[in-house]
């Protein structure tokens, strides 16, 4: 075969799919995998949280004006389900991120660990959102948090 | 046995030739980030039913304001790593990836300047 029916054959291949290994709806969901998941998603809602953080944070040099908007939209009902939202976000990636960390030296690997573990963050994560919250809301005070 | 040539090994280096920088910072921002997250969640918590006048007051300590610039630092270049590999895993048109990727970064770098600027001024003002 000379160089040029080689080139030719080449080219005249048509394009065709090439094969993709299977992506997440082909999977049955398991406490890991969901975890997993739930652990970008919080991650990715946090940037988005940073905006709040920015703004309150620019609110409070600008002066009580600005911040009295902040806070009162902060204090509203909408704005108390984000807070609670992120919360939430950011105490389970807090959690889950310790649990990824003692992955990366090699802890917590065998299935029934990694399970486990996994519901001890999810359980965790939802006990300590309500616990701000109710120190944040003053329902429980420890001795002059709050006065 | 290895398969890797001398100079390989010796660079020590995978074929993207960067991964492992992009691993190490993530863990390190990572390692950086849960106890500036604990001290900035508990210090809100503690102060939910602050005045104006005591959220500046708090801002005004050097070590309260050197905690929220290097909180503010290791989230952010967090946040911009951990988004790029989310964009990298499931974006696969390579002009959208590479807008998304530079969006991903432009987003990360203004928020934070912003944020870390704020704090800067509050201290300074004092």
């Amino acid at each position: 075969m000379s160089k040029t029916e080689a080139g030719g054959a080449s080219a005249a291949r048509p394009a065709r799919e090439r094969p993709l290994s299977p992506h997440l709806q082909i999977y049955r969901w398991t406490i890991p995998m969901a975890l997993s998941i739930t652990h970008r998603a919080t991650g990715a809602a946090l940037g988005v949280g940073g905006l709040l953080l920015a703004w309150w944070l620019i609110s409070l040099s600008r002066g009580p004006g600005a911040y009295q908007l902040v806070m009162h939209v902060l204090g509203a009902w909408y704005g108390r389900v984000v807070l609670a939202g992120f919360t939430w976000a950011i105490v389970y990636h807090l959690l889950n991120g310790i649990r990824h960390l003692f992955w990366d030296v090699g802890y917590g690997y065998a299935v029934p660990t990694a399970r486990g573990s996994g519901w001890f963050v999810l359980i965790a994560s939802v006990i300590l959102t309500a616990a701000l919250w109710a120190v944040g809301l003053g329902l429980v005070t420890f001795g002059g948090v709050h006065p | 046995m290895s398969q890797k040539t001398p100079l390989g090994r010796a660079r020590g280096l995978g074929s993207a030739h960067s991964g492992a920088k992009h691993f190490w910072r993530q863990r390190l921002t990572a390692i950086a980030l849960v106890p500036l997250v604990i001290w900035f969640v508990t210090s809100l918590v503690a102060r939910s039913t602050g005045t104006y006048e005591e959220a500046r007051a708090f801002f005004s300590q050097p070590l309260a304001a050197a905690l929220m610039l290097m909180l503010i630092g290791a989230g952010f270049v967090h946040l911009k790593l951990g988004v790029q590999v989310i964009i990298e895993d499931y974006i696969h048109g390579e002009s959208t990836k590479l807008a998304l990727l530079i969006l991903n970064t432009l987003y990360c770098a203004a928020v934070g300047l912003l944020a870390a600027l704020a704090v800067l001024q509050l201290f300074f003002a004092g």
